[in-house]
């Protein structure tokens, strides 16, 4: 899993509420075998027309947020099944995260497994993002996990809260696989000793 | 000394490699079965984070899910475009990483759970999980197995070992001798109708007694197959001369001075007296009938001597569950099971498609033709089942009574290639999953022994097998 402890990027305003799993990637792309290239397919159906063309009108179509890498978004984000290839399609895209004032349970527990911030602002510190990222792609904003803030591009602060075993996971590029992986003297000690014992296993 | 202990708790305890304050366990994993279906995003997520196989020589991949079964198989329109794509990425999956491998075209190719015993993989005393829930197939052997899931298959493969907490501990007693006509199927299902399929939740289950020690290793593979459906996380039996005599000489069991170790360590995998258990179930062995499922849970289980029951004879939240089981199985209340007609008969999967299996059915059809219009197919667990059943000549007599002979793989026993039911078809299946739609969208199923199964096609309804015997 990739790191995350700083971020100045471009925020992409997306004010609609409930925006579930369905809408960031749907059905049709799950028989898929892998977890990358699903960026292509995000918000499929509210970023292409039926024969393939790009809506315009879409803001990760727009050429300001093209490359953008948060999202700020209405309320109760990621809500729906509870699919990984969800925070899958996010990460291909190269969003690493996503502000609003709630989410989805399951979606947000996916994020963290798979590099993304979710960050929850109460509802006028939400506003006070979404009016910072209508400007465009000059208006970067930066997270910063280590000091737990958002900062607009106009230097306005915000502090957030995060689970401390969670920050310390994605500031540290930590997943299940990650932390058992720094018990690999204990792996390897069981090994020998395993092959002492058991040499047929 | 130590206090006394049960089979799992010895052998969860040769495997602990860190226990964390909280009492999650790192548990070391010495066998990771793999298949093409939950395993893609798992070496995905292995390439995108480079990381390696840890121990490729203790993970063993074969397709089974959605290979066809049709002989032409090797022409690769048989398969549709999703179900090729998982099977060509199992094949790069197993190349890249260095695991051992069973391709399609590969005569040992089989259903996983049938693959890893009969190539000596799994091993008394061994932990082995797969991302399939029917691992527990290899408890048969006093082997500690269940499934995982995509994300954990990732995590077995980066670091062979699994995060896990300790289960309790549940005895399955059957005393006394089976009677004739009745086999390891009707135990299960037993077991299971007794308890339900939430009676073996937060357990792992070890099954003992006198009639569990007279089976064969193809019939406790058969009873610790459904301890699933039992909700249990694994089934157990403790090992003896019968598994020792199985595994030995098969190719990956230890040979020579490790063997006789091997042995040795083997025979302490017993469950010592006075061990804690935390439930006990004790059912007669004298008292199991042939049975048959009649509902949509493998917990609605009845003999075959019975009549189909009515909503009303069941209490809480179960009158609902039996009412839409009766509707969508079409049965009225009070039938006799025996009068319930097949069009459609299944011999195989990873709970029934072993070579004792397949002569327990060629014994009932012997010299007999299948129902006219009846479908009627044996899909062998492996290719070497399949070939050692055409050295004994049971191929034979399923070609004469008018079956279908196939290559290996889980076939029909999910619909997720081309062995399908269509909407209404009911199917006599030695699987073990009758919910709705498990074998094709409104395909009814009732599950039963390769035996019973046998006299199903014969006669072309539910049938008793000891009248046929
Ligand atoms: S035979 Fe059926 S239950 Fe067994 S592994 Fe295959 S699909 Fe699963």
């Amino acid at each position: 899993m990739d790191k995350f402890t700083r971020l100045t990027g471009i925020a992409a305003p997306m004010p609609l509420v409930n925006i579930d799993t369905d809408m960031i990637i749907p059905k049709q792309f799950l028989k898929t075998i892998q977890r990358s290239g699903l960026g292509k397919n995000l918000f499929d159906e509210m970023r292409y027309t039926q024969d393939g063309a790009e809506i315009p009108d879409f803001v990760l179509n727009q050429p300001a947020y093209r490359s953008a890498e948060i999202i700020i978004a209405g309320d109760n984000f990621g809500c729906g099944s509870s699919r990984e290839h969800a925070p899958w399609a996010l990460l291909d895209f190269g969003i690493r995260c996503v502000i609003s004032t709630s989410f989805a349970d399951i979606f947000y527990n996916n994020c963290f497994k798979n590099g993304i911030l979710p960050i929850v602002m109460p509802q006028e510190v939400v506003d006070v993002l979404m009016a910072d990222a209508r400007k465009g792609a000059n208006a970067r904003v930066t997270v910063d996990l280590e000091a737990q803030t958002v900062t607009t591009s106009d230097g306005q602060s915000f502090a957030f809260d995060v689970d401390g075993h969670r920050k310390h996971c994605l500031i540290n590029g930590l997943d299940d696989i990650g932390l058992t992986l720094e018990k690999a003297a204990s792996i390897d000690a069981f090994e020998s000793r395993n092959t002492a014992l058991r040499p047929w296993a | 000394m130590t206090a006394p202990r049960t089979l799992y708790d010895k052998i969860w305890d040769d495997h602990v490699v860190h226990q964390a304050e909280d009492g999650t366990c790192l548990l070391y994993i010495d066998r990771h079965l793999v298949h093409e279906v939950t395993s893609p995003q798992a070496f995905e997520g292995l390439r995108m984070t480079g990381r390696r196989v840890r121990a490729p020589e203790k993970t063993i991949a074969v397709p089974d899910h959605n290979v066809p079964t049709t002989l032409d198989r090797a022409n690769a329109a048989t398969m549709t475009e999703d179900s090729r794509i998982q099977v060509e990425a199992l094949d790069k999956n197993a190349r890249d990483f260095g695991i051992n491998y069973y391709p399609v075209s590969d005569v040992r190719q089989g259903i996983v759970h049938i693959v890893g015993p009969e190539q000596g993989w799994t091993l008394p005393g061994m932990t082995v999980v797969c991302g399939d829930s029917h691992t527990a197939t290899h408890g048969a052997f006093g082997a500690l197995a269940h499934g995982i899931g995509t994300s954990e298959v990732e995590h077995v493969l980066a670091t062979q070992t699994l995060i896990q907490r300790k289960g309790k501990n549940m005895k399955v007693e059957i005393t006394g001798s089976l009677m004739p006509g009745v086999t390891a199927k009707d135990i299960t299902l037993s077991v299971i109708g007794a308890t339900g399929t939430a009676g073996g939740t937060g357990y792992v289950i070890e099954y003992c007694g006198q009639a569990i020690r007279e089976l064969s290793m193809e019939g406790r593979m058969t009873v610790c197959n459904m301890a699933i459906e039992g909700g249990a996380r694994a089934g157990l039996i403790a090992p003896d001369e019968k598994t020792f005599a199985y595994c030995m000489g098969r190719p990956h069991a230890p040979k020579g001075a490790k063997w006789e170790a091997a042995v040795a360590y083997w025979k302490t995998l017993f469950s010592d007296e006075g061990a804690h258990w935390d439930k006990v179930v004790t059912l007669k062995g004298e008292d199991i009938a042939p049975v048959v499922t009649w509902g949509t849970s493998p917990e609605d289980v009845l003999p075959i001597t019975g009549v189909v029951p009515a909503a009303a004879d069941f209490t809480g939240g179960k009158v609902e569950a039996a009412q839409r089981s009766l509707d969508y199985m079409g049965l009225t209340p009070g039938m006799k099971l025996t009068d319930i007609k097949i069009d459609t008969v299944f011999i195989g999967s990873c709970t029934n498609g072993r070579i004792e299996d397949l002569r327990a059915a060629a014994a009932i059809l012997k010299g007999k033709k299948i129902k006219d219009g009846m479908r009627a197919m044996v899909v062998p667990g492996s290719g070497l089942v399949r070939a050692q059943a055409e050295e004994e000549g049971l191929a034979q007599i399923f070609l004469d009574a008018g079956f279908e002979w196939r290559l290996a793989g889980c076939s029909m026993c999910l619909a997720m290639n081309p062995d399908q039911l269509k909407p209404g078809e009911r199917c006599a299946a030695t699987s073990n999953r009758n919910f709705e739609g498990r074998q094709g969208r409104g395909g009814r199923t009732h599950l039963l022994s390769p035996a019973m199964a046998a006299a199903a096609a014969i006669t072309g309804h539910l049938t008793d097998v000891r009248t046929l015997m």
